[in-house]
């Protein structure tokens, strides 16, 4: 269905809506409170009345150093918790001093190569007191072995320390292609860093499943609902099959989904994946712990909806999406900059997508009423659209035998690829309109100030990793990796304390990759297009 | 006429770079396959030695480079370089992804054909190709 | 720029863009490949050609990259042929299998080239033939033909392979599909892929009572299970090809295989040739086209062709008569 100007009625993912809704769409609708078991209205009865969401930016500037005063410099101004980004070759698991790491040192984030490294970014800062956010995959285990580590170091007991690692490896497969070794393997390695932390670290968050880069993708949001909720139902799963008892370790998964332009869409996907998700751990699981139950989320505001093109209406688009996730019961919310489309964001932008949030939490009365929308026809259909949509997805990936069979069989990408191709064609006929891009455009755009990574970082830094291969005990270093390949081969044994002396030994992240690649091999995805 | 012609234009489409972005590439794919060109995809993660040893193995007149990490100032250029090791300095390539305009000024100084930015309409970058390749 | 010399320079040269663009020349059926493959004549040399189909996602593509390495690891020289289907709406193609087999992507050993299956004038068959050629000259031993086997191109690629290995693999119900689609006939070996999956036995079963229900022939199809992401099951696989190829030369089959396709080849040459010619004349001919359009039907047009003195290359059924017959 059109308008009369020929622009598409439905929503972005394509979901039809109708022109007014009535009381017919909540006839059958139980009286649900929130706090209360589905939750579809939120985890918590007082909302943010008893605490606001958490505003958590996420950030990292090419070299530890540098990233590490940035974060005493927030720690100063008020913000409890940390959020690190990392580099692509961190991300991919690879040293600073690989061939291909070439050119990509520090762009993205900051370059993490050994223990060195990360007791440089955490130096000064109580890892009893603080939380960090890592948001890495792949290379997750090492990751954490290395900040516990460094807690070590500092004389807290790992019992103390707290934070989240994005640790989920499904969603790569499916969507962000930031994946290593194949599917089996990777999940191995998941399921040992949830039942080891079940075991040592208690209060850290050990997988946060990722809505965000299977819509960044190009995904629909009921796709990225569905896809998200079904990597949940999978962790659960290999960790039963595991042995783990379900209430011990649910309560410590959470969530990330992606807040895109379509005001309505998302919050209703927001709510649907409560309801969803809470349905399933009780019925399916029975799971009794009401932790277990209530999905957690961290929310970031679409970066595919930003534009090159005019960039300050960004800081507008910015502000629909963050409200849709703070009307949707988001837990902690990354509002991005203008800039971002472009390279990191400068110090101006960064601040201008935080008083976005602080505009949201104080002025606009958002906060002072739960789940406000609840109970509107639209709202309230919409949200029942979303959870069939994803029931049925669920149906067709258990017909393939399971995530990662459905992986294999290139499911997941060809559904995101069709559903990109189909948007990019609506906006080539302009029956969506970006303002900016295909419509309202501007001739004469200002050129924004764009801030970049010198050259000379990324020597330094593989001068770095060089220097630490050079001044360890090698024959510690080497028995480490030597023991990590052993465990590697036996897959009954817990990758973990491994993976964490070989970190002690100051084996680096690429030697410590490079290890468990010998036995487990690389995975390629054949051309789903 | 018929659809198929004798002599399609054979076009490599790589992701060079760390970044595992591919929505943009792959869009890209379907639209250059649907404006009848043959489209090579070599994937994630190419290095700039494998891209030319593709383009020349597949006899493609054309490489597509797609690259979101910011390492376009390094990975371009290194691409131009090795088709000139290669004599195969004909080749035309052109790019996409996230580059501010100062970097597009310098990497066509370089010899980079052509860069596509986000937005860019599909139909842009098919026109483009029809009018350097008329025959293709 | 004038093509053929410089071409036949650059290809003995041993310029892998020699031979690619060679390849191209053929796939385009130009004319004067025929110029550089006379030329190369005396270095003509048949590499072992091993045709690879099975329907997507049985992993061919992950199969014939093991294989590549099995066979580098004995210091054989392969070339891939990888065909894909092209859009029947744009007759563009999206030819993805080289993701598969990147890591021999810098090896020298080794050269991956892509098809289009449509858009070859004078069929796929014809064009994989002369690429076949061009291969042996540029001194690969193996060619490794692959095609996913949904349409046509796997029967015109079977025609050209000495050995065609059928890839089968267990559950999504495609390997009963395939067997009844015909594909049966093709099979010289056939393999089920990721064996280490639940129910790979039923498709081994499967497939020997299609094969027992068939007539008696005088090569047995052997099934080989392989996983060819963790390269099992390789060396027997490859071990089964290698004993189908001395079946051929013990009983002469290989022989006459040769003969055979030279022939075919001539014939589908001069089939393509006359037509090229046949169409030039009806285009420049007003005259002829004029007879032709009032005539309705093509064949006397065709036959006045095909006619020269008296002497005439129609078939003598399809010769004009006289009087139409009335019954």
């Amino acid at each position: 269905m059109r308008r009369e100007d020929g622009v598409e009625t439905s929503t972005i993912s394509g979901i039809p809506v109708d022109p007014v809704y009535t009381a017919e769409a909540t006839r059958d609708l139980p009286d649900e409170l929130p706090g209360e078991f589905p939750y579809t209205r939120g985890i918590h009865k007082s909302g943010y009345r008893g605490r606001l969401w958490t505003m958590r930016q996420f950030s990292g500037f090419a070299t530890a150093r540098e990233t590490n005063a940035r974060y005493h410099y927030l720690l100063k101004n008020g913000q409890t918790g940390l959020s690190v980004a990392f580099d692509m070759p961190t991300l991919m698991g690879q040293d600073s001093d690989a061939p291909t790491s070439r050119g990509e040192i520090g762009h993205c984030g900051v370059a993490i190569d050994s223990l060195a490294d990360m007791e440089t970014l955490l130096d000064g800062i109580p890892l009893d007191k603080v939380t960090t956010s890592m948001t890495i995959n792949s290379p997750a285990a090492i990751l954490l072995a290395m900040y516990l580590v460094v807690a070590e170091k500092q004389g807290v007991p790992w019992t103390q320390v707290g934070g989240t690692l994005q640790n989920d490896i499904l969603k790569e497969y499916i969507a962000q292609k930031e994946y290593i070794f194949p599917p089996q393997p990777s999940m191995r390695l998941v399921i040992d860093s949830i039942e080891f932390c079940a075991r040592e670290v208690p209060r850290w968050n050990t997988v946060s499943i990722s809505g965000y880069h299977i819509r960044e993708a190009g995904s629909t949001a009921a796709q990225e609902l569905a896809f998200t909720l079904a990597d949940g139902f999978a962790y659960v799963d290999a960790c039963l099959e595991r042995g783990m008892q379900i209430d011990e370790f649910a309560p410590r998964l959470s969530f990330f989904f992606d807040a895109h332009i379509d005001f309505f869409e998302e919050i209703a996907k927001f709510r649907a994946a409560r309801r969803i998700w809470a349905r399933h751990m009780r019925e399916r699981y029975g799971a009794q712990n009401p932790r277990s139950l209530q999905l957690r989320f961290h929310t970031q505001t679409a970066g595919v909806s930003l534009t090159a093109q005019q960039p300050e209406l960004n800081i507008a688009r910015t502000a629909v999406e963050a409200l849709a996730a703070v009307l949707g019961g988001t837990q902690s919310l990354h509002t991005n900059a203008m800039d971002e489309v472009l390279a990191l964001p400068t110090d101006k932008s960064a601040r201008i997508a935080l008083r976005t949030q602080q505009m949201l939490a104080y002025e606009s009365g958002a906060a002072n009423t739960v789940d406000p929308l609840g109970g509107s026809y639209f709202m309230e259909s919409l949200t029942k659209r979303m959870e069939e949509e994803a029931e049925a997805y669920f149906e067709r990936i258990s017909e393939y035998g399971g995530v990662i069979r459905a992986i294999e069989a290139g499911f997941f990408q060809k559904e995101i690829a069709d559903a990109s191709f189909r948007y990019q064609t609506e906006l080539e006929h302009k029956r969506r309109v970006i303002v900016g891009v295909n419509d309202f455009v501007t001739d004469d755009e200002e050129p924004i100030e764009i801030l970049r990574i010198s050259p000379q970082a990324e020597q330094e830094q593989v001068d770095r990793v060089r220097e630490v291969r050079r001044k360890r005990d090698q024959a510690r270093c080497t028995r480490a990796l030597e023991s990590l390949r052993k465990a590697a081969q036996s897959p009954d044994e817990n990758l973990m304390p491994h993976i964490v002396e070989a970190v002690r030994a100051y084996a680096t992240e690429g030697e410590i990759m490079g290890t468990m690649v010998d036995v487990f091999g690389l995975y390629t995805e054949r051309a789903i297009i | 006429m018929s659809a198929v012609q004798a002599k399609p234009l054979r076009i490599v489409l790589a992701k060079v770079g760390l970044d595992g972005h591919d929505r943009g590439v792959k869009v890209v794919a379907r639209a250059l396959r649907d404006a009848g060109f043959e489209v090579i995809y070599t994937g994630l993660r190419q290095t700039p030695a494998m891209v030319v040893e593709a383009a020349l193995q597949e006899d493609a007149q054309v490489i597509g480079l797609s690259l979101h990490s910011g390492a376009h100032m390094t990975l371009f250029p290194a691409v131009i370089e090795e088709l000139k090791k290669r004599q195969a300095g004909d080749i035309t390539v052109f790019g996409g992804g996230i580059i501010p305009d100062d970097d597009i000024a310098e990497l066509k100084k370089l010899g980079v054909a052509e860069i596509f930015t986000p937005g860019a309409p599909l139909e842009e970058i098919v026109t483009w190709l029809r009018k350097r390749f008329p025959d293709g | 720029m004038s093509g053929d010399r410089d071409l036949a320079a650059e290809f003995r040269a041993g310029n892998v863009r020699g031979l690619a663009r060679a390849i191209s020349l053929v796939e385009q059926r130009d004319p004067t490949v025929r110029h550089l493959l006379e030329e190369l004549r005396d270095g003509l040399r048949r590499p072992r050609v091993l045709g690879f189909t099975g329907a997507p996602g049985t992993g061919k593509s992950t199969l014939v990259d093991a294989l590549v390495g099995l066979l580098r690891g004995r210091d054989q020289k392969v070339a891939v042929v990888a065909v894909d289907p092209n859009s029947p709406f744009s007759g563009g193609a999206i030819l993805g299998d080289r993701i598969r087999m990147q890591r021999h992507a810098l090896d020298g050993g080794v050269y991956i080239r892509s098809m289009g299956a449509r858009g070859h004038l004078g069929g796929l068959s014809a064009a994989s033939r002369e690429a076949i050629r061009l291969l042996g000259a540029f001194g690969f031993d193996y060619v490794l033909l692959e095609t996913v086997g949904v349409g046509q191109s796997e029967l015109e690629v079977a025609a050209v392979a000495d050995t065609t290995v059928v890839v089968l693999t267990p559950g999504q119900g495609d390997s009963v599909q395939m067997l009844k689609a015909g594909i049966m006939e093709i099979a010289d070996v056939f393999a089920v892929n990721k064996a280490d999956l639940p129910g790979a036995q039923k498709v081994v079963q499967e497939i020997r009572s299609m094969l027992n229900m068939g007539p008696k022939l005088a090569w047995k199809p052997p099934i080989v299970m392989t996983v060819a992401a963790r390269a099992e099951g390789l060396e027997e696989l490859l071990e089964a090809v290698e004993r189908h190829q001395q079946h051929l030369e013990t009983t002469g089959e290989a022989a006459e295989r040769a003969a055979e396709r030279l022939k075919d080849e001539a014939a589908d040459l001069v089939g393509e040739w006359a037509r090229r010619q046949a169409r030039k004349l009806l285009d420049d001919d007003a005259e002829l086209s004029r007879r032709l359009l009032d005539d309705r039907v093509p064949y006397a047009a065709a036959e006045e062709i095909l006619t020269t003195e008296g002497e005439s290359l129609v078939p003598r059924a399809a010769r004009s008569r006289h009087k139409m017959k009335s019954r």
